[in-house]
C-alpha cells in the first residue's frame, strides 16, 4: 500500500468582500480518496471556499495546494486536475446531453480517438444513455445533476468539487446521486469535497465532515468523532447546533430552493 | 488521470480544439434557433429600402461615382455586423447568470481560447447576416461583385469585424457584469460608432473634428474594405492592406484584454 497523500491543502485561505470576511483563515487537509463534507448554514462560506479551490475566485490572502499545485501560481495546472459541479446548474439547456459532454471533452483535450467512447461510457455510467440526444432543457433536475457530474468527471480528474449536488432533488434522485458518487470513489479512488446542508447526506457519504460557520472552520473530523465530542448519543444535528448555536433549517431557505430550481428550464 | 502535457507541436492543435469547443456549441445553438438572425435581418431592410431610396434623391451627396444605394449597401452590411456583435456581451452575462460560463472557466483551456471561441461564432453570425444583405442588395439591383477573391475577402472582413466588436463587447461585459448596465452602455456606444463612420455618408461631408474621429473608428476601415470588395466598381480609400491591418491589430488587442478580464465573470 502506498502512503496516503494529501491532495487538498489549504493554508489560511481567506476571502473578504469589502470588510466582510466570507472565508477566514481556513486551513485544512484532504487525503487522496476521501469524501469530505463541508457543512454550514447559508452564508457560511462553503461556495466561496470551493470557488477559491477551483480557481474561479482569487483569495484575498492565503493559498491552497490542489494535487500539488498552488491555486495562486499554477491555476491552469490545478484546473487540469479537478472537476467542479457548481451550486447553480451549469449544463447548457439549449444543447443536448451529448453536446454538453462534447464541449467538455474538447475543452479538456480528451484525445480525439477516445472522445466518442468516453462520452458514451460517461452517459451510460450516469444512466443517461437514452437521453444523450435530447435537449437538456427537457431533462429532470436529477438528470441534469447526473449530466453535470458526467461533465465534471469526463477527463478523469483526481479531485471532484461538488457544491450542494442534491439540492432541489427528490429522494430517489438524491439516492441516485449518492450511489454514483460512491461508485466514483470506490472505482477510481476519486477524492471529493462536497458542500451540503443536509446532515443525512453528510452522514451517508462522507468520511470526514468540516463544519464552517461565519467563514471559519469550526471543527473537522469523522462523523463518529464529531458526535462523540458532544455526547455519547448525539446526532450530527446536535453537533451542528452545539458548534454553530443554531439549528440548520431542514427545508433550506427560499433562496436555495429558487437556486435549485433555476435549472436549464429558465433557459429559453 | 491528469491531462497529458501537450507537446509544442501539438500545442497549436490543442488550442484550436479548445476554440472549437466554444465556437461549435454557439453555432449549434444558432442553427437550432435562427429566429434571432431573422429578426436582425429586418434592420438592413429598413435602412436600404426606406433610408436608401430617399437619400438617393439628395443632390450633392458626392459618393465618388457610385449611386447612393451602391455606396450605402456595404455600409449597411457593416452596420448589421456591428449591431449583432456589439450586443454579444449580453449573452455572455446571461450565461454567467445561469452558471454555464463557469463550466468553461473551470476548464484548463487558456482564457484567450475561450474568448476566441466566442469571436469565431460571432463571425459565423456575421456571415449569416451578410447572406441576407447580399440577397437584398441583389433585389435592389446593386452592382455586386461575385468574383471568388472578392467574396472571400468580404467573408474575411466580416469575420474580423465580428470578432473585433464581439470581443470589445465581451470586455465591457466583464467590467459591468449586469445586463441592465450593459444594455445602457451598448446603446450609448453603437450610435456614435455607426454615425461617426463612413457607413452612410462620405466622411468628406463631416466637419474636421468628426473626420478625425471617423478615421480612428475601426468601423470606417471595415466599411472601406467591404465597399472595395462587395461592389463591381468598388474603390478603396485607405487601401485594403490598411483596412485589414487596422482590424487585425485591434482584434488582437481586444482578445488580449477580454481574455485578461474574462475570469472576472466567474467571481
Ligand atoms: N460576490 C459577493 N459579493 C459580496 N458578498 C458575497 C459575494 N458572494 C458571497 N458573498 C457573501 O459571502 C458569504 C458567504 O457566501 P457563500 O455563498 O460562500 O455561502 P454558502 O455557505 O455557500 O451559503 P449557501 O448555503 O447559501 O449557499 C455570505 O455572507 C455572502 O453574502
Ligand atoms: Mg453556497
Amino acid at each position: 500500500m502506498s502512503e496516503p497523500k494529501a491532495v487538498i491543502i489549504t493554508d489560511y485561505l481567506t476571502k473578504t468582500y469589502g470588510d466582510v470576511p466570507a472565508v477566514e483563515a481556513v486551513s485544512m487537509t484532504v487525503m487522496e480518496g476521501e469524501i469530505v463534507g463541508l457543512i454550514g448554514p447559508n452564508g457560511a462560506g462553503k461556495s466561496t471556499l470551493i470557488k477559491m479551490l477551483t480557481t474561479l475566485l482569487p483569495p484575498s490572502s492565503g493559498d491552497a495546494l490542489i494535487a500539488g499545485y498552488s491555486i495562486l501560481t499554477a491555476p491552469a495546472k490545478v484546473r487540469a486536475h479537478i472537476g467542479y459541479v457548481p451550486q447553480l446548474l451549469s449544463s447548457d439547456g439549449n444543447l443536448t446531453g451529448y453536446e454538453n459532454l462534447l464541449m467538455s471533452a474538447r475543452l479538456y483535450l480528451v484525445p480525439h480517438h477516445e472522445r466518442e467512447e468516453r462520452i458514451r461510457s460517461a452517459l451510460a455510467l450516469m444512466e443517461l444513455a437514452d437521453a444523450g440526444d435530447r435537449l437538456v432543457q427537457h431533462y429532470s433536475g436529477g438528470m441534469i445533476r447526473r449530466l453535470e457530474i458526467a461533465q465534471a468527471m469526463l477527463h478523469e480528474p483526481a479531485i471532484l468539487f461538488l457544491d450542494e449536488p442534491t439540492v432541489g432533488l427528490d429522494p430517489v434522485a438524491r439516492h441516485g446521486i449518492w450511489k454514483h458518487m460512491r461508485e466514483l470513489r470506490d472505482r477510481v479512488g476519486m477524492t471529493m469535497l462536497m458542500a451540503t446542508h443536509q446532515m443525512d447526506e453528510a452522514e451517508a457519504l462522507c468520511d470526514r465532515i468540516a463544519i464552517l460557520h461565519d467563514g471559519r472552520l469550526q471543527a473537522i473530523g469523522t462523523p463518529g468523532a464529531l458526535k462523540a465530542d458532544v455526547s455519547p448519543d448525539a446526532t450530527l444535528d446536535d453537533v451542528f447546533a452545539a458548534i454553530t448555536g443554531s439549528e440548520i433549517a431542514k427545508e433550506g431557505s427560499l433562496r436555495l430552493i429558487q437556486q435549485g430550481r433555476s435549472s436549464a428550464h429558465a433557459h429559453s | 488521470m491528469p491531462i497529458p502535457e501537450p507537446k509544442p507541436a501539438r500545442a497549436v492543435l490543442s488550442y484550436l480544439t479548445q476554440i472549437q469547443a466554444v465556437a461549435d456549441t454557439e453555432i449549434r445553438k444558432l442553427r437550432r434557433d435562427p429566429s434571432e438572425l431573422l429578426t436582425r435581418a429586418f434592420q438592413p431592410v429598413v435602412w436600404l429600402l426606406l433610408f436608401g431610396e430617399v437619400m438617393a434623391n439628395v443632390r450633392g451627396l458626392n459618393t465618388t461615382g457610385q449611386s447612393y444605394l451602391d455606396f450605402l449597401a456595404p455600409g449597411i452590411l457593416a452596420q448589421s455586423v456591428l449591431f449583432s456583435a456589439i450586443f454579444y456581451g449580453i449573452s455572455v452575462i446571461w450565461e454567467r447568470d445561469l452558471g454555464v460560463l463557469h463550466r468553461q472557466l473551470v476548464s484548463p483551456a487558456p482564457r484567450s481560447a475561450l474568448v476566441l471561441g466566442k469571436a469565431v461564432s460571432a463571425g459565423a453570425r456575421g456571415v449569416a447576416q451578410a447572406v441576407i444583405v447580399y440577397a437584398l442588395a441583389l433585389m435592389l439591383g446593386i452592382g455586386l461583385s461575385f468574383r471568388p477573391f472578392d467574396i472571400l475577402g468580404v467573408i474575411a472582413l466580416i469575420w474580423l469585424g465580428s470578432a473585433l466588436f464581439s470581443t470589445f463587447s465581451l470586455m465591457i461585459a466583464c467590467l459591468v457584469k449586469t445586463r441592465e448596465r450593459f444594455m445602457g452602455i451598448g446603446q450609448v456606444l453603437t450610435m456614435p460608432i455607426f454615425f461617426a463612420s463612413n457607413a452612410i455618408y462620405p466622411i468628406e461631408l463631416m466637419p474636421h473634428w468628426l473626420q478625425s474621429v471617423s478615421l480612428s473608428n475601426p468601423l470606417t476601415y471595415e466599411v472601406d474594405g467591404i465597399r472595395t470588395l462587395m461592389l463591381q466598381n468598388g474603390l478603396s480609400r485607405y487601401g485594403l492592406p490598411i483596412d485589414f491591418a487596422v482590424l487585425l491589430v485591434l482584434t488582437g488587442l481586444c482578445v488580449a484584454i477580454a481574455a485578461h478580464l474574462y475570469p472576472r465573470l466567474a467571481e
